[in-house]
């Protein structure tokens, strides 16, 4: 059987952060929080770390950099060389902007990509029922029970103190 | 009750945040006003007028323009570079505010963008269909192809402008989709049936679980940064298809920044146009509030003034140079054939943002609203004046003609203000118009703002 679990729904995101700071003290596992919009504050007492994002901009960028580069120059100097008004082959000032443009399309496009791909988001995906209300005005703190003598009266007894307005008790996860 | 500060609050009304899910997703949820219905069928009018204009000309060929071999651009192009630069606000909105910490931008930043994807396409309009034979738009990509290959010429800043508005486009897109989802999964959860369906289709899972949220707020932070130079470039890219000629009146090196800020110009000045109709139709008085509208104000009057300066740059330059072809054309611009259009420009442009300089006026809604479409009308001709009047006199005078558009080109005109409100329509009908997700964290703080002078008074 898989431990219970139990979700505290908050209308205010303070009283939740307190609750997920009470939590982290005492050792009890924060399963995730649901909200409807981001929480500041949170990922230090969740420990969650910065996202690795960034790399993979900078890393796309510059392969959109290099491609932009590459394809003109072998275009314009290798493949077919082109006399255009004299200019040399290599014009490298006049591949600036379409490089740049490269760059900037590469790096904006892979950064939404793996941003789905690591949130696991893709159409139609389903969504467990039971937390509608935190894509609109709840917060929920879903914890779950590691610690026997932690009872269910002692969470609802947690979630109320922090000013939660709601709670229940789970034993299939949400997740 | 004392107020904390002396700011007017962004969002007014002392809403909660299930104020904010009601509000914006009843325009969705219910069915659409007599104006809304009496706005849809006039831009479709207008789209079907337009339209037929448009099917006539590439059914026929650019002959049904009044282009000649002198002027060769015409209302085509100054309707390209005319819409390019109203997305321009959209994408500042978006994310230059966002990299500012504007809070202001998060009631008018989703509309704004939408308004840049539909002005991006009615710009993609012009070119296209400018091709003559649009069924080989393709060749202005470069792939392998079975003409040799022969490859575009990266040399070329036409070619540039593929690359610039393909990628503003496709960049612009994600960043407004990427922002839609959260708000797209509230609507999801208070759907039932086949709308359900559909916003679970179109809000990708999303539940806002914490890990989530803050890898959300990473990316998006991320396209705001890609974004912003990206936004640089691509009216700089445009001015590029005038400065690297060798036409008077378009070899100009402050044209990148001349043009950037007129499209910033422009742009908010159709964010104004907007966002007044919408905060009317749409009942979002207490989203957007007169905080807004006096920001977008300023933000006009600012860089209108810009704009003014460039012009009078423009002016002196051409008499400092000392090229007498130079201060021909600026003085032809003036007092020539098409003085009328020039003196039009430089009075929308320059005079009338400046009256916002008075509280009154920028209180008085139907003068910011006229306001607002004066300065469009006066962008539209910046771009008249400077692709016309530059090429209707040539370096030989035995070259020299006029310019008068016809009927048909006028349709183009109109399809483009036809496809572009019936799009902003569509949108205004079944997208949520503000971000909710945005908008929701600002109440919380006006609240406790307020709970925390009480306590203090008390």
């Amino acid at each position: 059987m898989s431990p219970s679990l139990h979700t505290g729904f908050f209308e205010d995101e303070h009283d939740l952060l307190s609750a997920a700071k009470e939590c982290r003290e005492r050792g009890i596992p924060v399963v995730d929080v649901v909200s409807p919009f981001p929480i500041h504050g949170l990922d230090d007492v969740l420990g969650i770390r910065p996202s690795r994002l960034a790399w993979v901009t900078f890393l796309m960028g510059a392969a959109g950099l290099a491609f932009g580069f590459g394809l003109q120059y072998w275009t314009a100097a290798f493949d077919w060389p082109l006399n255009v008004g004299g200019k040399p082959l290599d014009s490298l000032p006049a591949f600036i902007p379409v490089a740049f443009e490269l760059t900037i399309l590469f790096a904006g496009v892979s950064t939404v990509v793996a941003l789905l791909l690591r949130s696991k988001l893709w159409p139609s995906k389903q969504v467990p029922s039971g937390l509608e209300s935190t894509t609109d005005d709840q917060h929920a703190l879903i914890l779950a029970q590691a610690d026997a003598a932690f009872e269910d009266s002692d969470f609802t007894e947690l979630f109320e103190r922090h000013g939660a307005i709601n709670s229940q008790r789970e034993t299939e996860a949400t997740r | 009750m004392v107020d904390a500060t002396l700011e007017v609050p962004l969002i007014t009304g002392d809403l909660v945040p299930a104020d904010v899910t009601r509000d914006v997703c009843s325009p969705l949820e219910g069915k659409p006003t007599g104006l809304w219905y009496a706005g849809f069928c006039l831009a479709l009018v207008a789209l079907a007028i337009g339209g037929t204009a448009v099917l006539y000309q590439v059914s026929t060929g650019i002959g049904t323009w009044g282009l000649n071999r002198t002027v060769g651009w015409g209302f085509d192009i100054t309707n390209f570079v005319f819409w390019v630069g109203i997305g321009h606000a959209g994408t500042l909105i978006s994310a230059v505010l966002l990299l500012f910490r504007q809070k202001w931008r998060t009631s008018i930043n989703r509309s704004a963008e939408a308004m840049t994807i539909f002005a991006v396409i009615c710009a993609g309009i012009y070119p296209f269909i400018h091709m003559g034979r649009p069924w080989l738009a393709h060749w202005v990509f470069p792939y392998p192809n079975a003409r040799g290959p022969l490859w575009v010429n990266f040399r070329s800043a036409l070619l540039w402008d593929v690359f610039a508005i393909g990628t503003y486009f496709t960049i612009s897109l994600l960043f407004w989709y990427v922002g839609l989802i959260p708000d797209l999964a509230t609507v999801r959860d208070r759907a039932k049936g086949v709308r359900k369906k559909i916003f679970n289709l179109l809000s990708f899972g999303w539940r806002g679980t914490a890990r989530t949220w803050s890898r959300y707020e990473t990316a998006c932070v991320l396209l705001a940064a890609l974004a912003t130079p990206l936004v640089v470039s691509v009216h700089s890219v445009v001015s590029s298809d005038f400065a690297t000629a060798v036409i008077p009146g378009w070899h100009a090196t402050v044209f990148p920044p001349y043009f950037v800020i007129g499209a910033v110009f422009s742009g908010f000045a159709m964010v104004l146009t907007l966002m007044l109709v919408a905060r009317k139709t749409m009942r979002f008085e207490n989203y957007i509030t007169m905080r807004h509208i006096h920001a977008i104000c300023k933000v006009v009057t600012f860089t209108g003034s810009i704009v003014g300066l460039a012009y009078m740059t423009e002016f002196f330059i051409a008499w400092y140079s000392g090229s007498q072809y130079e201060l021909f054309i600026f003085k032809n611009r003036m007092g020539g054939p098409f003085a009328w259009a020039y003196w039009t420009m430089f009075s929308c442009n320059v005079i009338a943002p400046q009256l916002f300089w008075f509280r009154k006026v920028r209180n008085n809604l139907l003068l910011i609203f006229l306001l607002s479409l004066v300065v469009n009308v006066g962008m539209w001709f910046e771009r008249f004046v400077i692709i016309v009047t530059s090429l209707h006199r040539d370096f030989l005078p035995s070259s020299w003609s006029g310019y008068t558009p016809t009927l048909i080109e006028v349709g183009s005109l109109v399809f483009g203000f036809g496809l572009f409100f019936t799009l902003f329509l569509l949108f205004c009908r079944f997208v949520p118009m503000i971000a909710m997700f945005e908008v929701k964290p600002l109440l919380g703080k006006r609240k406790r703002e307020l709970q925390q002078t009480n306590r203090e008074v008390a």
